[in-house]
């Protein structure tokens, strides 16, 4: 016989309290928000999913989704390729190993605002080092507060800058988790170097990979503070990311109810491209 | 297949030795006929990986030069010297299956399809695997990870020789044994020179033909198992093969006959030689009891099922006795007999008794 115990209720009550008051309870008012209109006075008006018909269907709110898509892409595409090649040819043993991981950790200790003015300051025409040098030394035009396709490419540099640290130090930790034995078979089975690499170096930083892609891809899709604070959304909407757009409609507008509406289609897709990234990358583990 | 041979061999790691000291690896000169079964047999951190190493080319020794059937290979790298190697942990290629495992070495070199396949199927069939071969590798017990590492070295029929670095360790015991008769009998079937590390004796002497027994970087004897049992060239080798060990008495040597304790033993031969430290050498199996002989006092007896060991003291000296049965009471008097054709003196730990020829 097994006796039943219904005591292990109490000792999860503290930690439902406590997901409850930061979490449970903001994301239902914002649902709360979502479905209601409201004109101040703590007058409510019934809506309906009409804010979420209305997001959806707003041409401003599919270019941002859009833009946002690009953006993301474009950091996955450029941050993890380059991540694994700068891991691969990080020293395994030595003096310089701590000096490079060191170097490595740096961008990511800086606070992202300040990341943002520093390449805010940095890339500006006149006044910034790399601004004068592109268009005063090598003539290049480059203004990122006038030309879309300049602060676009500022963003994704100032990005890759702040983030591909990540991922080296997560492969890193992957590689020099294998064992010197797995290279001097690979020496005597006569493997080429691509073989080391997708053979063996591929599958055991396989692991930490699907991290590092998982929270690149959550916070790229999510970054706000550096590009707002490197060109505020522009010039004009051409680097207005989803979450730039949503501060300016619940903030700038005042717009709670769409506001509130695009906050949870957001999250639905941060979500469900997380879980499709997720199950799609250890798919071949359950076999 | 090759003769293996290693002439006037030294290696440190250090980029200026100085004295021997400096030297994992201090003068070896080996040679190792075609198509045996070598083992390596020493303490860890004797330089016996070290020496793998080396054969293997996964290493360049600091002096000398390797040999693979008179061809200098000292420069060649691992992939030309057709060699295999298995390691003390199974590595296998995780995202491959057992089979893609198996043809991965030929693959790398190029070999058409029909002849992987053929030696592919032939591998898995001399070491039971037939039937995983379409499996990923990854799930696969420590045993058959070993024997596929194992299969990846036997798969190219050009291997010089299959060499392996304590291969059992990770291996659970009872398999142990499995693994092992498994290995002699691939020797047999493949006819290739194989070396084997190890620090345990059991392994090495169920193995080898021929036992190479390292200490501190040095070959102190080569032989056959039962050589290394009979008589050990060197007190080291005593110790360290049998169990328990020989008993290293310290004794005065005096011609055919040692001193030890105040008592007068025979030797197996007269020694040659002065100075030094002398020891007297007898292992516990020729250690027998008696109405006369040398006074001693058990300490200890300890039953290990086939035989008793008996721990005694003579005067201020511990040493061990094995017998069948009839074993003496703790605490009790009694008198040993050294066997002479067994008792050697050794000096410095090298042996100086002269070999009784009858």
């Amino acid at each position: 016989m097994r006796t039943e115990n219904q005591k292990a209720w109490f000792f999860v009550l503290p930690v439902l309290a406590l997901v409850a008051f930061n979490a449970l309870v903001p994301m239902m008012t914002v649902v709360n928000y979502s479905v209601q209109e409201t004109f101040g006075n703590n007058q409510f008006f019934w809506e309906g999913l009409g804010w979420f018909e209305q997001i959806l269907r707003s041409d401003r709110f599919q270019a941002a989704l859009g833009r946002q898509f690009l953006f993301t892409f474009l950091i996955l595409l450029i941050e993890v390729p380059l991540g694994i090649i700068v891991a691969l040819s990080m020293p395994r043993k030595g003096f310089w190993v701590p000096v490079c991981l060191v170097l490595m950790a740096l961008p990511m200790l800086i606070p992202w605002n300040v990341v943002g003015s520093m390449w805010n300051i940095f890339t500006l025409p006149k006044i910034g080092l790399l601004g004068y040098f592109l268009n005063d030394v090598l003539g290049i035009n480059y203004d990122m507060t006038q030309q879309p396709l300049s602060a676009w490419i500022t963003v994704v540099v100032m990005d890759v800058w702040h983030w591909t640290s990540l991922v080296v130090l997560l492969c890193y930790a992957g590689l020099v988790s294998i064992p010197d034995a797995y290279y001097q078979a690979a020496k005597i089975d006569g493997a080429s170097p691509w073989s080391v690499f997708r053979y063996i170096q591929l599958p055991k930083m396989k692991t930490v990979l699907t991290i590092a892609i998982l929270l690149r891809f959550m916070d790229s899709f999510n970054i706000y503070t550096e590009p707002f604070v490197l060109t505020g959304g522009g010039p004009g909407n051409s680097t207005t990311l989803l979450s730039i757009d949503l501060v300016k409609i619940a903030l700038g507008q005042f717009d709670l109810g769409p506001a509130a509406a695009m906050s949870l289609i957001y999250f639905a897709i941060t979500l469900l491209v997380s879980w499709l990234f997720y199950t799609l990358m250890t798919k071949d583990d359950a076999e | 297949m090759a003769q293996i041979k290693l002439s006037n061999l030294r290696h440190s790691y250090m980029p200026a030795p100085k004295g021997p000291e400096d030297y994992a690896l201090k003068e070896i000169d080996v040679t190792w006929r075609d198509g045996g079964a070598y083992a390596l047999l020493g303490p860890s951190g004797c330089g016996k990986s070290t020496l793998l190493n080396i054969i293997s080319g996964l290493l360049t020794p600091s002096e000398g030069r390797i040999l693979f059937d008179d061809q200098d290979v000292t420069a060649l790298p691992p992939d030309q010297r057709n060699i295999a190697q298995v390691f003390q942990f199974p590595v296998i290629y995780d995202t491959m299956t057992v089979g893609e495992n198996l043809a991965f070495p030929l693959k790398n070199r190029g070999v058409d399809a029909a002849t992987i396949k053929r030696r592919v199927d032939e591998i898995a069939e001399m070491l039971d695997v037939t039937d995983m071969l379409g499996t990923k590798a990854s799930g696969l017990s420590p045993d058959n990870k070993q024997k596929i590492s194992m299969g990846r070295g036997l798969v190219r029929d050009d291997v010089n020789a299959v060499m392996f670095d304590e291969p059992l360790t990770v291996i659970d015991p009872h398999l142990k044994w499995k693994l092992r008769s498994k290995l002699k009998e691939l020797h047999q079937r493949v006819q290739a020179t194989m070396i084997y590390v190890t620090h345990d004796q059991t392994e090495a002497l169920t193995f080898a033909d021929e036992v190479v027994v390292m200490q501190d970087g040095e070959v102190v004897q080569i032989g056959t198992p039962v050589e290394l049992f009979e008589r050990p060239q060197h007190t080291f080798v005593g110790h360290f093969i049998g169990s328990p060990g020989m008993n290293v008495l310290p004794c005065e040597a005096k011609g055919d006959r040692a001193i030890f304790e105040g008592h007068e033993v025979m030797l197996e031969g007269p020694t040659h030689g002065d100075g030094g430290r002398t020891d007297l050498g007898i292992r516990p199996e020729y250690v027998g009891f008696g109405e006369t002989g040398i006074p001693a006092q058990v300490t200890k007896v300890s039953d290990i099922g086939r035989h008793f060991v008996v721990s005694a003291m003579v005067g201020n000296t511990p040493l061990k006795a094995v017998v069948e049965h009839n074993a003496p009471n703790p605490g009790s008097h009694v008198f040993l007999k050294f066997k002479p054709e067994h008792s050697r003196v050794y000096r410095d730990g090298w042996i100086v008794t002269e070999e009784r020829t009858q």
